[in-house]
Order: C-alpha cells, then sequence, then structure tokens
C-alpha cells in the first residue's frame, strides 16, 4: 500500500508541476488501477513529453464523464454490456488485471490454511454460516482447528469495482445470493459492517477476531492478511498470486468477447483465481479530434509494450500478449471526423 | 454666519460621498449572492430528489430496504441513524462542555484562561478526517477491548444489558460514532457556552456573591437562568453541526443500512451514506434517492438552526 501511495503521491507532484503546461490527454474513472496510470504517465512523460492527466473519481463519474464528452478517456472496473457500448456509441478495452482476496482473522490459522468455495463463502455473506466451527466450513478444512468463533462479515460500505467482482461471482456460485442479493458495486449486504475502501476493510479485518472481509490483492499482500484458498472452476485449491490472476486471464476467451466485456470470474485452468478482474478503458468510437484520440491510443500502446515491470512492481497482472495483440486490433473501430481510423499500432 | 451653518454647510457633503451608493449596491449584491446559492442548492435537491420521492413516496421514510441492484431505496436507516447519533454525541458533549464554560467563567486563573481558549480553538480546527482515521485506528480498538468487551461479558442472558451491548465487539457502531461526534462538536459548544455566560452582567454575580452565595448557587441561580433560551440556542448549532458531519462517521459507525438495534450495532447516517455511495451511484434512480436524502438532511439541519435562531432571537428581545 505504502507503494501504491508514494506513487500516487509522487504523480500528484508531478502533475501539479506541470498543470500550468497543456495537458495533452485528459481521462477520468476508476481509483482501482489510478497508481499505475500515474506510474505510467510519468514514465511516458518523461521519454515523450506529452502530458496525461487522470482523475480518480470512481468507474460511475468515469462512464458519466465519457458519455458527456468531458474527458478523452474513461475508466471502468466494470465492462460495459454491449448493447450500453454501442448506443453510446463507445468502445472498451482492458489494461490491467486484478484480484480479489477473502481475508480473515482466525487465531492460529495460518495464512492459506482455509480452503473457501464459492458456495459457502456467499453462505457466509448470506448469514447462514454464523460460526467458524459451521459443519459446512469444517468439511472443506478436515485438520484444520477451527475455533468455535462467531463469524463477522465486512464488506465496502462505498460502490466499488471490487464488490462487483465479489459479489457477481457469489452469485454465480450460489443461487440463493443471486435470487436475494445478486452482483452489483453496492448491494443490499443481509449481513455484516461496511468499512470505508480497501484500507477500511482491512481495518476491520484486523480489529475484529473471526471476521472475514475482502480486498484487492495489494492490500492482501502488503498487510500480510490471513487469506483463503479459493476452488476455482476445475476443482483446484489455488493461492492468491500474481501467477493464478495471469493464468485467469490467459483463459478468458477474449476473441469471442464482443467489446471485450468479459468477467474473468471462475475461469477453467488448474492455476486460475477464481475472483479475477480486467479495468477497462473508454472511448467514443467515432472522434471529433483524431490527433486526440490517436494520443489516447499511442499512450497506451506504450504502456503494453513498455509498462508491464512498472505495473508489476505496483502488484497488477498485466495482460497476456495474445490479448493485448487483439485490443490493438479493435483500436481500428476508433475513426477520426475523416472515417479513417486514428491510430495504427506498429 | 453662526456656528451653527458653519457646521452644517461642511458636513452636508463629505469627501468621498459619492461611493455610498455603489458601496451599498456591492454589499447588497454579496448578499443575495447569499440567498440565490441557498435557495439554489434547495431547488436542486429538491428537483434532484424529486424521482425517488415521487417514485417510493412515505416508503422513503418508513423502509429500511436500501438496495442498488433493485434500486429499491428506503432511507429509514440513515434518517434514524443520523438523528440517533447526534442526539447522543449532544448528550454525551452538553456536560463537558458546560463544564469547560463555567470553569473558564468561575474559577480559572487569569494565566489559564488564554491556554484553554487557545486549546478548545485547536480542538475545533482539526479535521474532521483526522478525527475519522483516529477513531478507526486508536479509539475504536481501544473502546472494543475496555468496554465493549468487558460490557458483553458482564451481561446475563436475556437481561436489558444484553440486549443493548449485542453487536460485534469491534468499536465500529453507532455508540463510538456518538463518542467520536461528542468530541468533534465539544469545542463548539463549550466556546458558544463561554461568550454567553460572559454577557452576564458583572453585577448580578458580584451581588450573588455579595449575598454569601457559594460558586454553585451563583451558577444555577444567576447565570443559567439568564442564558437559559440562548444556551438552548447553542446546543442546537452543536447538534446542527454533528448532523452534517461526514467523515469521521464514515470511518467508524460500520456503515449499515439497518436500523440500529443495541448500543454496539453498526448503522448509518445521511451524511455517510452519501459519501460512500454517490461516487458509484451508476443508475438514476440511485442517484436521486442519494440526493433525496441529502434534501431530508437539509430539512432536519434547517429546522434546527430555525430553532435555535427563534431561541437566540427570544432571548435578546427580553
Amino acid at each position: 500500500m505504502l507503494k501504491r501511495l508514494t506513487a500516487v503521491a509522487c504523480a500528484a507532484l508531478a502533475l501539479g508541476a506541470a498543470g500550468a503546461a497543456k495537458a495533452d490527454i485528459s481521462g477520468a474513472g476508476a481509483t482501482f488501477p489510478a497508481p499505475v496510470y500515474a506510474k505510467w504517465a510519468e514514465a511516458y512523460k518523461a521519454q515523450t513529453h506529452s502530458q496525461l492527466n487522470y482523475q480518480a473519481i470512481g468507474s460511475g463519474g468515469g462512464i458519466k464523464q465519457i458519455e458527456a464528452k468531458t474527458v478523452d478517456f474513461g475508466a471502468s472496473d466494470k465492462p460495459l454490456k454491449p448493447d450500453v457500448l454501442t448506443s453510446n456509441g463507445l468502445m472498451q478495452f482492458p489494461t490491467v488485471v486484478g484480484g480479489v482476496v477473502p481475508i480473515m482473522n482466525l487465531p492460529g490459522i495460518r495464512p492459506g490454511q482455509i480452503h473457501m468455495t464459492g458456495s459457502v463463502l456467499a453462505n457466509i455473506y448470506l448469514g447462514e454460516i454464523k460460526k467458524w466451527n459451521d459443519p459446512q466450513i469444517a468439511a472443506l478444512n478436515r485438520g484444520v482447528p477451527l475455533p468455535n468463533l462467531p463469524i463477522t462479515v465486512v464488506h465496502r460500505s462505498d460502490g466499488s469495482g471490487t464488490s462487483f467482482l465479489f459479489t457477481t461471482y457469489l452469485s454465480m456460485k450460489n443461487p440463493a445470493w443471486a435470487s436475494k442479493v445478486g452482483g452489483n458495486d453496492s448491494v443490499q449486504w443481509p449481513t455484516g459492517l461496511g468499512g470505508k475502501g480497501n484500507d477500511g476493510v482491512a481495518a476491520f479485518v484486523k480489529q475484529t477476531l473471526g471476521s472475514i472481509g475482502y480486498v484487492e490483492y495489494a492490500y492482501a499482500k502488503q498487510n500480510h492478511m490471513t487469506y483463503a484458498l479459493m476452488q476455482n472452476k476445475q476443482g483446484a485449491y489455488v493461492s492468491p498470486d500474481a501467477n493464478n490472476f495471469a493464468a485467469a486471464a490467459a483463459h478468458g476467451d477474449w476473441s469471442k468477447a464482443p467489446g471485450f466485456y468479459l468477467l474473468l470470474l471462475d475461469q477453467p485452468g488448474a492455476a486460475s483465481w477464481p475472483i479475477t478482474g480486467a479495468t477497462f478503458i473508454l472511448m467514443h468510437k467515432q472522434q471529433t479530434n483524431a490527433d486526440t484520440a490517436a494520443s489516447v491510443l499511442k499512450f497506451f500502446d506504450w504502456a503494453y509494450k513498455n509498462g508491464d515491470p512498472a505495473a508489476a512492481s505496483l502488484d497488477y497482472v498485466t495482460l497476456p500478449p495474445a490479448v493485448k495483440a487483439l485490443v490493438r486490433k479493435s483500436w481500428g473501430q476508433i475513426k477520426g471526423p475523416n472515417g479513417q481510423p486514428t491510430y495504427v499500432s506498429h | 454666519m453662526s456656528v451653527t451653518d458653519l457646521a452644517t454647510t461642511e458636513r452636508t457633503r463629505p469627501r468621498g460621498a459619492a461611493f455610498d451608493p455603489i458601496f451599498k449596491w456591492i454589499c447588497a449584491a454579496a448578499a443575495t449572492t447569499l440567498l440565490a446559492a441557498l435557495t439554489g442548492i434547495v431547488v436542486l435537491l429538491a428537483i434532484g430528489g424529486w424521482p425517488a420521492l415521487s417514485r417510493f413516496g412515505l416508503s422513503f421514510f418508513t423502509s429500511t430496504d436500501w438496495n442498488p441492484v433493485t434500486d429499491v431505496f428506503g432511507g429509514e436507516g440513515p434518517i434514524v441513524g443520523t438523528l440517533v447519533t447526534s442526539f447522543m454525541a449532544l448528550l454525551f458533549s452538553l456536560p463537558i462542555a458546560f463544564g469547560v464554560a463555567v470553569f473558564l467563567v468561575e474559577f480559572c486563573p487569569r494565566v489559564l484562561r488564554r491556554p484553554i481558549g487557545v486549546a478548545v480553538e485547536l480542538l475545533a480546527g482539526v479535521p474532521s478526517i483526522v478525527y475519522g482515521m483516529w477513531g478507526l485506528f486508536v479509539f475504536a480498538p481501544f473502546f472494543a477491548s475496555y468496554i465493549e468487551v468487558p460490557a458483553m461479558s458482564a451481561a446475563q442472558p436475556g437481561s436489558l444489558l444484553e440486549m443493548l451491548t449485542q453487536g460485534v465487539p469491534n468499536g465500529a457502531n453507532i455508540l463510538t460514532a456518538s463518542i467520536v461526534l461528542a468530541i468533534m462538536i465539544l469545542p463548539y459548544m463549550a466556546a458558544v457556552l463561554r461568550e454567553l455566560f460572559l454577557t452576564v452582567p458583572v453585577q448580578l454575580r458580584e451581588s450573588g456573591y455579595g449575598m454569601g452565595s457559594t460558586t454553585l448557587e451563583v451558577v444555577t441561580s444567576i447565570t443559567l437562568p439568564y442564558v437559559r433560551r440562548s444556551a438552548v440556542g447553542a446546543v442546537m448549532l452543536g447538534l446542527g453541526r454533528a448532523l452534517g458531519e461526514t467523515m469521521a462517521v464514515t470511518f467508524i459507525i460500520g456503515n449499515s443500512h439497518t436500523l440500529p438495534k443495541s448500543f454496539f450495532d453498526s448503522g448509518s447516517t445521511i451524511a455517510s451514506t452519501i459519501a460512500n455511495e454517490f461516487n458509484e451511484a451508476t443508475t438514476p434512480m440511485y442517484t436521486s434517492a442519494l440526493i433525496a436524502l441529502g434534501f431530508v438532511l437539509f430539512l432536519i439541519s434547517f429546522a434546527v438552526l430555525a430553532i435555535a435562531r427563534a431561541l437566540l432571537g427570544a432571548e435578546k428581545a427580553v
């Protein structure tokens, strides 16, 4: 977390210092990828003297701003459905991938010692499983000394892409969750406490014996939280780490997903982490200023080529090369006033 | 030429008199801007909240069903949470604010007056996010282990205490939120009460002492009756601030939209709900429901301030 904060602070300083100069491209939206966009922008500016101004105002705000055309690109943690894209004349493409990790506070339990399935996790969040030594949890964890502690459910209080991935995954694995709660940025939580942001959830879990929560991978890793192994589609229990998020991203069949509308939840593959998701960039297909659109695409093309180490240092997972190639091809849909593609990647 | 004639001719046109009408217009414009901004806010809140208020009607105030997935919104949880935490905060901070004010006016040695006054002002200047983080990382864990856990383990099964203390012992509940709010409104109330106590004419108090009254008797029989109504107004001002407090509460109230069932239960307030959810409110009805909550908060604050003004005004007229 500190690393990310420093990156944001540095980027903010860089942006502030150059604030007087002309902002070449502007974007707004999701907070989750903001640190990596800021780091990329910093490196890109050093090389090309082109300025990127990104405002992390949340995915909802990013979608509203790109629809109103007040920014050159929007960013959202939740992909827009193909029909919504079409009706707004938008296209979207993924940039980086992240994972959502269930974390817990259990005395005497090591990270990765608890095994969990999506369905049981949903029953915990529904408030139906109330104690850690419940038979449903015990059946998944033979030989683990589960304490007779009440379970305190912790969730996000603010709307977020992290909650969207988590609740959508629970909907896929548990019909009761799907009918009673559903998947969304924010839902009507049947039980539990709401913490503000990943920080708030992590703090409540740390302070509450017997609690369970969910946070972005970087927070689980940097705070050394006790995490659970999750059962994936193939029945294997996998640990939350960058390789397993990458495995899920690689198994996503992007080529068959119109408008890149693809949730990386519950993907096949022995190593795939089941609660994985990409974050997206939104742009208008018909551009009034071909040069601006070209500068935006040029920036992301540069980031695809050179940005992977920076992203990895901030605990993001980058896209597999095949997916990047597909995205580059999709940029042909973005056309200038003359009907020609604004940017062709070389 | 008489002396009076000379005086009037010299006084009729002071230098710069031509600017007075302009000055008057500038001031009038400033006042109008303020009124226009206030009206604009009310009107926009009403218009923005209308879709939600008209669709859910009375159930917006009587239902705790707050479901962004199905687009059904009932604000009873946040509305009740706002009122409960604010009044509890008032209850906690009033005696302390009163004590601070009486000490400063009646007992405080002259040397200490300034330092304590400055301390009160500093407390008022701490940004609310700082209170929030202090509440989340310091106060909540402390409260959980030294108050909640002992209280919950002392409670007999089935007793009233058990009912009042049920919840999760982690310090995120309406009671801790109220206590942090109480600390936040304390300096305002202490400062206003002190000013009020200083308005009591010295003759009155001195004659009280001259009659052989104790300090307690002077405070209860002379000072308090003299400022009674204004003091209620001061209290209302503190309440107004507690109602709208956002970040500190958001961090430690636990943010659930249900009605709090005990002191250790989590809840939410209108301001914390808006702060939490406005960023990612994607459907128009969701946004409208949050704006409608804002409108309700505005009405509550307005009512509180109106009562405060009425009481303060009444005092001056006496």
